[in-house]
């Protein structure tokens, strides 16, 4: 694997995390529980999108193929999509997009302040751009994750039922393979398992005082680094690629 | 109150209204004016609301990314709209939630254009072109409205619909200009918008039972009638300009008036959209009620921890 394949893997799998759960947020659009939320998950999937787009540029100009920022978005197989399989899980309830939402700032906001100090110059303006969304991103989930399982018995319940439920996503998260081994001896990745640590402890201070826990079983999946998504994901490239597939080589 | 006081009041009241003196919330207001307006903010708001639902029906689906942000945008910007309206409705005393309950039970209103179904892409510039169009021309004369947080609101919010209404006709232009396909798309959304478009400026002047009040409080300063003739002369030439025709064999330039001619509207299907038997009424009502239903375990966790927390303060 040379440098430029390495590095175009790597953005893709960035960027996809943020398209899909961008995505998966922008379902929302119009039905939120609360007029106030409405507005809030529009604007977090309103961020991601953004920070796909800057990503996926990124991407099209490292694989230098001809394709550009939407060809990538829209244009490829399900397989080869490389987003955590976290992003891609239905919205649920609200509780549980919160949850999703907020296992994902975690490891985002550790993430991009490593990358900011990334060699190359272009993730590293992405990360520190992103990196002010995120900040709000987490301290709003965080939020609801405390107010929804410190509220009613009801609210926790449920809440801990989502955390219970997608807590099998977390360790793909810290997912690396060759090609993040590659750009970390380069300096342009950062090795996720120096902050897993961090992140645990992170996410556990939130959970306590929220009167939540992650479950004790350690049931972990991955796959989605590689391709090998969860049935949902099918479904969302079919709404996400619609028009471009149905009119194929247009301009919109 | 003697009546002899209430008459003073009133005559304050209008004094300061032909003065374009703006009317704030802790002034005396004859009460008939605090419910027109609580019925006009409300129902704003709602269409507000509502809106979002055939734009929302699209934004998984748009077909980039730079499209994609942008409804994202502009839905949000929505849904601000009807936030901050909601806001202006409690100004007058009225509650947020009653009045939203009002809607979710058929008694208030809201604008008849969002029953209609968006069914392809061309119908998010139409929206954007046709119905923020027109709501700008009903709007731009509502921030001289004689109602001080209503017209602030509405500054705003013209500004917004302003960038919508361009985001719209840039859409439908990229598809006139486009492939056959595409610009057969963009005639046939134009086809299904222009008349239920040209309904949103509400019944015609001689069967409006709220105009004549409202003009002379000054919370409206056109009748429909004129503010419809408006947006035809509008839009007509932005049509031509990109090449699509407007659906009506009547339409025609009248060079003695300087306004466009235009068909008679289907008055009976207007009327039944506003009574309830448009395609998607049915849908919009049932979806902002599961919204609400959907939400009310949220609602009562927030207050449920918002008093915990309450609580801890003042044992600590």
């Amino acid at each position: 694997m040379t440098k430029q394949e390495a590095l175009f893997e790597y953005l893709l799998r960035r960027a996809d995390d943020t398209l899909i759960l961008g995505h998966r947020l922008s379902e929302w659009c119009g039905h939120g529980p609360i007029l106030e939320e409405d507005i809030a998950l529009t604007n977090l999937a309103l961020d991601l999108v953004g920070q796909a787009t800057e990503l996926y540029q990124y991407a099209a100009k490292v694989e230098d193929k001809g394709r550009d920022e939407d060809d990538l978005a829209f244009l490829r197989l399900e397989r080869e999509y490389k987003n955590v399989l976290l992003v891609e899980q239905t919205n649920g309830d609200f509780g549980k997009t919160i949850v999703r939402q907020f296992l994902f700032d975690h490891f985002q906001i550790l993430l991009y302040e490593r990358l900011m100090e990334s060699k190359d110059e272009q993730i590293a303006a992405i990360a520190a751009k992103s990196i002010k969304e995120v900040k709000y991103h987490l301290k709003h989930s965080s939020e609801w994750v405390i107010r929804l399982g410190d509220g009613t018995e009801e609210s926790h319940n449920r809440v801990q039922e989502s955390v219970t439920d997608l807590s099998r996503f977390i360790d793909e998260l810290f997912y690396q393979d060759e090609v993040d081994e590659l750009l970390i001896k380069e300096g342009v990745a950062c090795d996720t398992s120096e902050f897993r640590s961090t992140y645990d402890a992170n996410i556990k201070a939130v959970l306590d005082e929220a009167t939540l826990s992650l479950p004790k079983e350690k049931w972990q999946l991955d796959g989605g680094r590689k391709g090998i998504h969860s049935e949902h994901l099918g479904y969302l490239l079919a709404e996400l690629q619609y028009v471009q597939r149905t009119h194929p080589g247009m301009e919109w | 109150m003697e009546k002899q006081d209430i008459s003073k009041l009133e005559r304050q009241f209008q004094e300061k209204i032909d003065n374009e003196i703006k009317i704030e919330p802790k002034d005396w207001m004859p009460d008939a004016y605090r419910e027109t307006l609580i019925r006009q903010i409300s129902q704003h708001a709602h269409s507000e609301i509502v809106g979002q639902l055939p734009e929302g029906n699209w934004v998984t689906r748009a077909p980039n990314l730079r499209r994609k942000a942008v409804l994202l945008a502009k839905i949000q910007d929505e849904a601000g709209h009807g936030l901050y309206l909601y806001s202006a409705v409690e100004t007058l005393g009225a509650d947020r939630e009653e009045t939203i309950d009002d809607l979710h039970s058929g008694k208030a209103k809201y604008s008849s254009i969002f029953n209609y179904p968006s069914l392809t892409w061309a119908d998010m510039g139409m929206i954007g072109w046709l119905v923020d169009g027109a709501a700008i021309m009903n709007q731009v004369p509502l921030c001289r409205c004689s109602y001080g947080p209503y017209a602030r609101a509405m500054v705003r919010v013209c500004k917004e619909e302003s960038f919508h209404q361009r985001q719209g006709f840039e859409i439908v232009t990229k598809l006139a200009q486009g492939t056959p396909e595409q610009k057969e798309m963009a005639q046939e959304s134009l086809n299904r918008w222009w008349w239920p478009a040209l309904m949103m400026f509400g019944p015609s002047d001689k069967d409006s039972k709220h105009t004549a009040q409202s003009m002379a409080w000054k919370i409206k300063r056109h009748t429909n009638d004129e503010l419809r003739q408006m947006f035809v002369d509008v839009t007509v030439p932005q049509a031509e300009l990109i090449g699509l025709k407007v659906p009506d064999n009547d339409l025609k330039f009248n060079e003695e008036t300087g306004h466009y001619d235009f068909g008679e509207i289907n008055w009976d299907e207007f009327w039944q959209v506003v009574k309830g038997y448009g395609p998607c009424n049915k849908e919009r009502v049932e979806a902002r009620k599961k919204a609400k239903e959907e939400g009310m375990w949220i609602r009562e966790a927030a207050n449920a921890y918002a008093e915990k927390r309450a609580n801890r303060k003042k044992a600590s």
